[in-house]
């Protein structure tokens, strides 16, 4: 076994697999203890190119600092509040058992919606209470970034209010005066730019590509585990549990599978697919191979004379099945699970791009990232190469790692393969 | 160099060659051991039904060495998984030391198989390789219920079955198959069988894969075991020339059938069958001519 | 004296194994073989006696490379060829090899036919579809083969019938030396008799000039070949006509090979079976020595260090042992 194992990392193939996997997973991991930043709060407007970005609340290069009027403030957050927030804003206050009678989410009534939800929102109390409809993680997170939005804009109402006395006041700035960039309060550094709804792309990149190794990983479990259940029982039973098992497993092999997911997705509608619903539906639908393969294996593995003489020791058909068959194939299940997480990625990615992936509200997946990007003319008008650009290349990346990841084993297990 | 010198060295090698304990005894008055009437067995794949063993009857003496001698295809390897109760006959009636024989539950087959062992043609597969050589050992030591004897006592039945086949136990355990060369790994074999002492020991081809200077020394062990226990072995074999030395009984095999059985010397020099006969004729001999003038180039065989 | 149809001079030939070392399966062979006559090469697996098959036509492939020596066939030098140059000149002409799977190397989608075709055309030889065909006729008739075989598909035929066939494909050009490595270990024995009927025949009527026959079936060479001659290690360890060799082999080694035939006929019953004790070694790493000291039973500790040469005796007999003749003979009488 330990042998195996060297040999294994022996092999160049699956060592730079292992290497770029391991960077990407690495990334995954370390990054968010140095980004804080939730991958969903939008951050500028529209898309922005990569480099460091100063709040234009901040600067000034025409030597004079106006002072925004508290009517064009009004205006504005009205503007920048849809009625899409306005109603989730309700539907929070009466979940929480508000007063909201008086309250809608017409113009008129902006002001005291605002204040209703500055005096009964706080994000401690949504997370104990868990009010119906916000229950998940996800959904409560939406709600702060709404919150913080609120926030944002109303800092700059105050700070009208800090002007009060005049209608307008007018403050002189010399054109020798500056300030060290450290000193901006606003600064960010966005390497990759922002995506069209101003979302830090590179923060969203990092977690939309764990979530989508999650979504391949359960997904390749779970195909994994059945396929290698099924082939089992089909392949050492046989009889009329082979008859059965390959029954169901030829039903799945003649309907196509992506048709098969789309329906699955459409059906569900986007409100009720969670990253744990996609990746389940993706097992389900593609464990059919790995039971085929495993199966013949099996086949073979049962005429031979070990399990034979196994039977002649009397040892039950379970130890077997587990000490005798299924270490001859255990490399190959690995294999197996290799390219079973490669293509449960990819799947999650198509699905996601044709706008039949998880929720948007929620998480971002690679999928959803390239979806909005199509959505939002990046490839298009707006020429954003950064929105897509870096999804492309991780798929690509996370795909290439898991199938050299897979041939280097391949060559090492596979004595025909070995020059 | 003299002669006299070689010559000394000669005198103390007797191991290695095959001594038969029990030559030409007749076995008909010993009790019957396994006994077989009717039995067949039919595979259906699709549409196309294959009669692989066709209503054989045979009985099996206890202490005789019975060589079933068939071509490939002839349904030797079937007949042998059916008498070691892998495969279930699909018509006829196999009588196990003069009962009924019945492996219809697991327990019962365990217990069958106290009574019926075998040894395979390629020791290479008969090993599962994740295992070591003690495992293979300690689990016959355990069917033989010794599962809660002292770990010196396992030790010592473990060494003692292994220098049985001229083996060291001690540079073996902790060893896996694949460190053993092919003539190591059937000695093993037998010293598993040595372990377990069943009545009746299926021998399936155990010299096929073995160099022929070295099959002497597997033969020979097999006949010890078979002395010392008094077990039966059922020889499976394609080499109508090994068959001929080694066996009490002989039984013929094609398509199925078993078409002549009796003492080899009788089915061997004087056979009756058509079959035997073209068999026998067209196996190479060394002081018999082996005549070619009689084959017809024109069939499709 | 006959013309010498393959002459070999002190062939070595090695493999190259992944890790880098050289494993040296032919060491200085040397044999030849007149015309219409056979030889056979008989020792245990990895003895070398499918390398040495390999090694005499003169094509070599990772991981075979050739080392030194010479192979001559007909007078005419093929050892260092370019192997496009071996392909085209040699393989087919000169030389014809056929091993175990032979019938199994036949693309089922195609007649048998078409194979003889592909022989002719790989040679470049001027004929035509007719003229092949004519001459395929003849030869399948000549051989004793059914000549609607041709239109035949090879799983049509038999596994006998179609191991025949092959032999007639590879030796429609009638080559010098036919190699043929276990031909019919994988058929059962009527089958068996049937293709080494027609190779004698072949050999009979020249259509091939001379034959290498490879087994470890000790009976069958005895009945097929001429000569025989036994290989250990890599090397010859004794050659002689296949009746001396069988009844009174000399080096401890054929000796023990030949006491382990066992034939259905009288007499078999009271063979004192004896084995040769232990492996072959090694050849990574062969012995100073002689390489069958090791399990000689008459091993002497100067065998360990002395590597006998191959001693020739006269009439075609020749032995590779420290030990004279009348030595071994009296310590074989002393024995039985």
């Amino acid at each position: 076994m330990k042998h195996t194992l060297k040999n294994v990392f022996h092999s160049p193939r699956f060592l730079v697999g292992f290497i770029i996997f391991m960077f990407i997973l690495l990334t995954v991991l370390i990054y968010p203890y140095f980004v804080h930043r939730d991958p969903l709060q939008g951050l500028g407007k529209g898309f922005l190119e990569p480099g460091t970005y100063v709040s234009v609340y901040d600067t000034n290069n025409t030597g004079t600092y106006r002072v925004e009027l508290p009517e064009a403030a009004a205006n504005r957050l009205e503007a920048t509040l849809p009625v899409k927030d306005r109603q989730t804003m309700l539907n929070y206050l009466k979940a929480m058992g508000a007063d909201v009678s008086g309250l809608d989410t017409s113009n008129e009534h902006f002001e005291e919606l605002i204040s209703a939800w500055k005096a009964n929102y706080s994000e401690a109390d949504a997370k104990k209470n868990k009010y119906e409809g916000f229950a998940t993680q996800a959904q409560r997170n939406a709600l702060k970034r709404l919150d913080n939005s609120l926030n944002a804009d109303t800092s700059v109402a105050m700070s009208i209010v800090r002007g009060e006395g005049d209608s307008a006041t007018t403050t002189k700035v010399a054109e020798n005066d500056y300030v060290k960039v450290d000193e901006v309060a606003n600064a960010v550094t966005l390497p990759l730019g922002t995506d069209n709804f101003g979302r830090d792309t590179l923060t969203e990149l990092v977690k939309a590509t764990g979530i989508s190794l999650l979504v391949g990983l359960l997904a390749g479990s779970i195909a994994t585990l059945l396929g290698l259940l099924v082939g089992l029982l089909a392949g050492y039973v046989g009889g009329i549990v082979d008859d059965v098992l390959m029954f169901i497993a030829n039903i799945f092999t003649v309907i196509p599978g992506f048709v098969l997911l789309i329906l699955i997705y459409s059906a569900l509608g986007a409100e009720s697919r969670s990253i744990a619903t996609c990746a389940i539906i993706i097992g389900i639908t593609s464990w059919v191979w790995t039971a085929r393969s495993v199966r013949s294996q099996v086949i073979s593995l049962r005429n031979r004379d070990h399990v034979n003489l196994s039977k002649l020791s009397g040892h039950s058909l379970f130890r077997i099945v587990t000490t005798d068959i299924l270490p001859y194939i255990a490399s190959y299940v690995v294999m197996a699970f290799i390219l079973q997480v490669s293509s449960g990625i990819l799947a999650e990615a198509q699905l996601s791009m044709l706008g039949l992936g998880p929720n948007p509200n929620e998480l971002p997946t690679l999928g959803l990232m390239m979806n909005w990007a199509k959505l939002f003319g990046a490839y298009t008008s707006s020429n954003a190469w950064w929105a897509y650009f870096p999804v492309i290349l991780v798929i690509a990346l996370i795909s290439f790692s898991l199938n050299l990841m897979n041939t280097g084993l391949d060559q090492v297990f596979n004595p025909t393969l070995r020059d | 160099m003299k002669t006299e010198e070689i010559g000394a060295a000669v005198v103390e090698d007797t191991r290695e060659s095959v001594s038969f304990g029990t030559r030409d005894k007749d076995f008909s008055k010993e009790p019957l051991c396994l006994s077989g009437r009717g039995v067949t067995r039919v595979f259906h794949t699709g549409k196309v039904t294959t009669v692989a063993v066709d209503h054989v009857d045979f009985d099996f003496h206890k202490g005789e060495l019975i060589s079933i001698v068939g071509e490939s295809g002839s349904g030797k390897t079937t007949l042998s998984k059916m008498l070691l109760g892998l495969l279930e006959p699909t018509e006829g009636e196999i009588m196990f030391q003069g009962q009924p024989r019945d492996i219809s539950t697991g327990a019962k087959k365990r217990e069958y198989w106290k009574g019926i062992q075998a040894i395979f043609q390629d020791p290479f597969s008969s090993y599962n390789v994740f295992h070591k050589i003690d495992s293979v050992l300690l689990d016959c030591i355990n069917m033989r219920g010794g599962k809660n004897l002292p770990k010196e006592k396992k030790y010592e039945m473990m060494t003692e079955a292994c220098s049985f086949v001229n083996l060291k136990f001690a540079e073996l355990t902790n060893k896996y198959p694949f460190e053993l060369s092919g003539g190591q790994m059937q000695r093993l074999m037998i010293a598993r069988i040595f372990l377990l002492k069943p009545n009746i020991l299926l021998a399936d081809e155990p010299t096929s894969m073995i160099d022929a200077c070295s099959r002497a020394t597997i033969l020979d062990m097999l006949l010890k075991l078979r002395d010392e226990t008094g077990m039966t072995v059922i020889f499976i074999t394609h080499d109508i020339g090994l068959a001929y030395y080694i066996s009490d009984s002989v039984y013929i095999m094609e398509h199925g059938k078993f078409v002549e059985s009796g003492k080899p010397d009788k089915v061997m020099l004087e056979p009756e069958a058509p079959y035997t006969k073209r068999l026998i004729s067209d196996v190479p001999k060394i002081h018999e001519p082996w005549d070619l003038s009689t084959v017809d180039l024109l069939q499709n065989a | 004296m006959a013309k010498k149809m393959l002459e070999v001079h002190e062939l070595t030939t090695k493999y190259i194994t992944r890790q880098g070392e050289d494993v040296y399966s032919v060491d200085h062979v040397s044999l030849d073989i007149e015309e219409g006559k056979s030889l056979g090469i008989a020792g245990e697996s990895g003895c070398g006696k499918s390398t040495l098959a390999l090694s005499l036509m003169g094509y070599y492939f990772a991981p075979l490379h050739y080392t030194s020596g010479e192979i001559i066939i007909d007078g005419k030098n093929i050892s260092g060829l370019d192997p496009d140059l071996v392909r085209k000149t040699v393989l087919g002409t000169e030389i014809a090899y056929i091993p175990q799977a032979a019938m199994n190397a036949m693309n089922p989608t195609r007649k048998v036919g078409k194979f003889i075709e592909d022989v002719i055309r790989a040679h470049e030889l001027p004929m035509d579809k007719k003229q092949i065909r004519e001459m395929a006729e003849q030869r399948f008739a000549k051989l004793g083969l059914p000549v609607d075989a041709l239109d035949k598909h090879s799983v049509e035929l038999s596994g006998g019938m179609r191991q025949r066939v092959v032999i007639a494909i590879s030796t429609i050009l009638s080559p010098k030396v036919l190699i043929a490595d276990e031909p019919s270990s994988a058929l059962d024995v009527t089958s068996q008799k049937m293709v080494i009927k027609m190779m004698k025949d072949m050999l009979a009527n020249g259509l091939v000039k001379s034959m290498i026959f490879i087994t470890h079936e000790l009976p069958l060479l005895y009945n097929v070949t001429d000569d025989i001659m036994v290989m250990y290690a890599g090397q010859i360890v004794e050659r002689g006509s296949a009746h001396e060799m069988v009844f009174d082999p000399i080096h401890p080694y054929s000796r023990g090979l030949m006491r382990s035939i066992l034939v259905p006929e009288e007499g078999t019953r009271d063979v004192k079976l004896t084995a040769i004790p232990g492996t072959p070694p090694n050849l990574k790493h062969p012995p100073a020595g002689c390489r069958f000291a090791d399990r000689c039973r008459y091993a002497t500790p100067s065998c360990k260090v002395i590597s006998p040469p191959l001693l020739d005796i006269g009439g075609g007999r020749s032995y590779r042992c420290s030990f004279s003749q009348e030595e071994l003979r009296e310590v074989y009488e002393h024995e039985d």
